[in-house]
């Protein structure tokens, strides 16, 4: 079709045909004034605010609606346009309260912005008015309904976007009102405090509570970081005024969250706040804390890993990494922990997704996530599997919805109804404990009815004719027992899995708390394989990891066997290499890995212990014993973190960090991205940067490490590590970059595998216990460990949090 | 109430598009759309209840309290209102002591007001269930009522 001329304020534009003349009008830089309107949702037309004359028209039109016509002739601020405008603003003004002098929307409302643009001071129309009373129910925001306009932007997105669908227009008329079903209070609805209504809402009917009295947008400035909390990698506008954190916003502009957010992000952040925060480096005396210079600490710290060294010998040293650290921190650390003559460096979460970077190892060689969160969006079908990324990882459960939203098919197989299932077209309740079953009669089916790859098996696998007979041994009757699905609905799933051009597969940490996590994980790289879901874009398998920078963590080298980038300390070229850059020998022998050396208890060969960011004594929510004892047998402990948390409570010395705001460094998030997260408030007393304080510590520790800034040790690190080496922060400012990213004119890789996987082929893997009579007592796959998975590592900064008070079972 | 809505969702498909039909017969069959059948209702079409609760609050048809065996709507249109249906209204609210939209304590009547039953030439006029009854004052409007109460097999006049 060709495109569409038509003239707009006297400027001449060509569109695409079903641009709206609002669009158009955007497209020229002309502000035409919106309530209703939200590209996000389709639009309907209703607040008539953004009316334009269009000439040989009858009546004005609605732009947001109005498709632009050829050679059509558009006015948006005649003198009837303006009329119609301040009519539309004055019946509204009629019913809203024009407390703007302590309203806390003021500088920031559109109402308000407009009533000033067409001089609007009041209304001339007088009547009856809303009196509602605020709903205060919640911990998180504040409900003032008589300020709403009822543009509905809430109820869209709240419905569409996020599927709480918590709120909904009620009545109609003059009592036309939004909120939840049978006049709850939002505390009482399926709200999930994601904050998107909030942050969308045109007037100050929605004021988050952190913000009440805090400051005006125009003494607020603005500094862009990275959520936290899940491996997503959310960036948020940091609200700072006079050094402290007063409010978050989502970013609009970058890949990974386009605007959207979930309660951690939102309203999880005022930890920074509190009053358990370390400020000063402390020292334990007779069994009790004293409050020391850096100096006191660092020497102290020197000095009995110079003993520790010298009695017990390099191996008796460790440090253990917490998927929370940035790239810079973790990867100074490790290079501490091995100048010191030790590869004994581990983080210890990883044992939570071991399932899924084994599985995936051994399938492609590499445990990557090999698709990017935005291309979720595109998909044609998306297999949920042993998952609830509405709880886990909200974001991807927002993109699942916005896939579904274009057409494709879903298919959730849960034993429980998860966040997704009311729009599944495929819901497989199956029994607990038998995904593996599920997925291989899936495999089954698509061999048997032809649905197969077979150009992309042919090519790019190994292994196939293995699977097949391992497959095609059980028939679907058999399948249908062993799940408890009917085979119908396991063929109508197959085929609409394998029939969508681009397939996605979806499976959180619940896969690693099942028995079967491993082999599930190794089923699920089967189904790809036979559908040739890999390798291009908007397919692959969906692994996302629980905390922030876990994945970056790895590539660091935080780990016993590698160095950053994967690379192995055992092969002789890599060591040289690192050597070279870091003046000092490397260890060739791999060090010991957490989940070794914690369940050592008495007999541990480590002496002296550095922690960072890391609570091991209470993960997963109970005190692990095994794991006080090994501490308490320690020579001696360091614990650096933003926190007293149990574990530090054991420590000899401790060393307060700085948190995410506080703080310049990168991210790397599950799909890969490294992203810049940057400084907003200063740290709480004397703690310090992770980075920094390690970097200090060096120098105590006889190495001479001089940087200037975290963007040294970025620029040092990328120098050494492939999968980086075309990164800088320059590079990193707007979109971040997903790596591999080998150099500078590189745009990085938002798809693995495409022609080649790591390992060559694509393996195929026979998984092959669909046998077994799945046991009722076997731990479920379903998700329901999956929140708290995710909250593991993070309990100690959300139980300080507002979001503490969120408990309950959202949004089913 | 299970019962009365399983044999309603029988003939249903459990589709987002069929929200207002089940409404529709969950209502025939129950007198009134209860806050738990509400919820059943959202549960079958897989939509959220604030959905389902706010399209059964924006039609008239639908009612979420129980109704009264016998349904009074008074015309409050512009010529039965010149001919003091406000009057009449005050009356009936008065005797059944009941706002409007509101039953009265022995669910016997159900107050409505409406705005035009097309019966223009008998105002004020009222319908109580199928029957219309017209030219109305305070005082007969009063014992139209009564009497309808005492036996409500009266034929309407017309």
């Amino acid at each position: 079709m060709s495109a569409i001329e038509l003239t707009i304020d006297g400027k001449k534009i060509e569109v695409e045909p079903g641009t709206t003349i609002l669009e158009a009008a955007r497209q020229l830089g002309i502000d035409i004034p919106t309530f209703c309107y939200d590209p996000e949702l389709p639009s309907n037309g209703a607040c008539r605010i953004c009316v334009v004359e269009v000439e040989k028209a009858r009546a004005l039109v609605a732009s947001c609606v109005a498709p632009a016509g050829s050679d059509m002739v558009v006015h948006t601020a005649s003198e009837r346009v303006i009329n119609a405008r301040r009519a539309i603003l004055s019946l509204l003004v009629a019913n809203h309260p024009l407390d703007c002098i302590t309203c806390e929307k003021t500088g920031e409302c559109k109402l308000q912005d407009y009533c000033y643009r067409y001089g609007v001071a009041d209304s001339e129309f007088s009547g009856e008015v809303k009196e509602l009373s605020d709903d205060d129910s919640n911990a998180f925001f504040v409900r003032d309904m008589n300020k709403c306009i009822l543009c509905g932007i809430c109820v869209g997105k709240c419905q569409d976007v996020i599927g709480a669908g918590a709120i909904d227009f009620t009545k109609r008329g003059f009592v036309a009102n939004v909120g939840p079903a049978f006049e709850d209070s939002i505390e009482d609805s399926t709200c999930v405090f994601c904050g998107l209504c909030i942050d969308s809402c045109p007037v100050g009917a929605l004021i988050p509570k952190y913000s009440l009295g805090k400051g005006r947008p125009w003494e607020i400035t603005k500094t862009r970081a990275v959520c936290p909390y899940c491996s997503i990698g959310c960036n948020v506008n940091l609200h700072v005024k006079a050094n402290e954190v007063i409010g978050v916003t989502p970013v609009e502009t970058n890949p990974v969250n386009r605007g959207h957010l979930c309660i951690k992000g939102k309203f999880g952040w005022d930890y920074l706040k509190s009053g358990d925060r370390l400020t000063r480096p402390l020292i334990k005396s007779n069994g009790v804390f004293l409050e020391v210079s850096w100096e006191e600490a660092l020497a102290l710290i020197a000095d009995n890993i110079d003993e520790v060294k010298t009695r017990y010998g390099s191996d008796a040293i460790m440090g253990l990494c917490s998927p929370k650290t940035t790239n810079e921190e973790s990867y100074l650390f490790q290079k501490l922990i091995r100048s010191l003559g030790t590869n004994n460096v581990d983080s210890y979460t990883r044992h939570c997704h071991a399932p899924a970077v084994d599985g995936m190892m051994e399938a492609f060689g590499s445990a990557a996530m090999t698709n990017s969160i935005e291309e979720l969006s595109d998909t044609g079908a998306i297999l949920v599997v042993a998952a609830d990324p509405a709880e886990s990882h909200p974001v991807i459960s927002y993109r699942v919805r916005e896939a579904v939203r274009n057409g494709a098919q879903l298919i959730v197989a849960d034993p429980e109804p998860i966040g997704l299932t009311d729009l599944a077209q495929h819901y497989l309740p199956l029994y607990e404990g038998s995904a593996v079953a599920l997925v291989n009669a899936m495999a089954y089916i698509i061999i048997e009815e032809g649905l197969q790859d077979q150009a992309f098996i042919d090519k790019r696998t190994e292994g196939y004719a293995a699977f097949k007979a391992a497959v095609s041994k059980y028939s679907i009757q058999d399948a249908a027992e062993v799940t408890g699905i009917g085979e119908e609905e396991l063929r109508s799933a197959a085929r609409a899995y394998a029939g969508a051009e681009k397939a996605a597969i979806i499976s959180t940490v619940g896969a690693n708390y099942s028995a079967a996590g491993g082999g599930l994980v190794l089923a699920l790289a089967n189904l790809a394989l036979l559908t040739g879901n890999l390798g291009k874009e908007s397919a692959g398998l969906y692994l996302p990891y629980g905390e922030n920078n876990l994945q970056g963590v790895s590539d660091m080298g935080a780990l016993p066997a590698v160095l950053s980038g994967y690379q192995l300390v055992k092969e002789k070229a890599v060591r040289d290499k690192f050597s070279r850059s870091w003046k000092t020998e490397i260890n060739q022998n791999a060090g010991l890995s957490a989940a070794e050396v914690f369940t050592s208890g008495e007999n541990s060969a480590i002496k002296a212990l550095y922690i960072l960011d890391e609570n091991p004594v209470t993960c997963i929510g109970e005190e692990n014993v095994e794991t006080v004892q090994f501490l308490a047998n320690l020579d001696f402990l360091i614990v650096q973190d933003i926190f007293m948390t149990e574990t530090a409570a054991l420590a000899d010395v401790i060393l307060p960090a700085a948190a995410f705001a506080e703080q310049e460094g990168t991210y790397t998030n599950t799909e890969r991205r490294v992203q810049l997260t940057r400084q907003a408030v200063n740290p709480p007393g004397e703690a310090f940067p992770g980075w920094a304080i390690i970097a200090e510590l060096a120098g105590w520790l006889g190495f001479e490490w001089i940087y200037d800034g975290p963007s040294d040790v970025f620029d040092e690190m990328t120098s050494l590590t492939p999968q980086y080496a075309g990164m800088s922060y320059e590079r990193l400012k707007t979109r971040g970059l997903q790596w591999p990213c080998p150099s500078e004119d590189h745009p990085g890789t938002a798809v693995l595998y495409e022609g080649r996987f790591s390992r060559g082929l694509g393996l195929f893997t026979v998984v092959d216990d669909q046998t077994a009579v799945p046991s009722r007592t076997e731990i479920s796959v379903s998700s329901a460990a999956a929140y708290h998975a995710c909250q593991c590592q993070s309990d100690s900064m959300s139980k300080r949090s507002v979001i503490n008070n969120f408990k309950r079972d959202s949004g089913r | 109430m299970e019962e009365q809505l399983n044999s309603v969702f029988a003939s249903y498909q459990g589709e987002k598009s069929e929200l207002i039909p089940v409404l529709q017969d969950v209502q025939e069959e129950l007198g009134y759309l209860p806050e738990e059948a509400i919820r059943e209702v959202a549960r079958f079409v897989r939509l959220p209840e604030a959905k389902v609760f706010g399209v059964a609050t924006f039609y008239a048809r639908f009612h979420l309290h129980p109704r009264g065996e016998h349904i009074i709507r008074l015309c409050c249109g512009t010529a039965c209102h010149v001919r003091g249906a406000s009057k009449v209204a005050d009356r009936v609210k008065d005797v059944l002591s009941v706002g409007v939209g509101e039953t009265t304590e022995d669910m016997k009547f159900t107050y409505e007001e409406v705005a035009c039953i097309g019966a223009c030439g008998l105002a004020p006029v009222m319908t109580i269930d199928d029957k219309t009854f017209g030219k109305l004052d305070p005082d007969k409007t009063e014992k139209t009522i009564k009497k309808f109460g005492e036996d409500s097999s009266e034929g309407g006049e017309a």
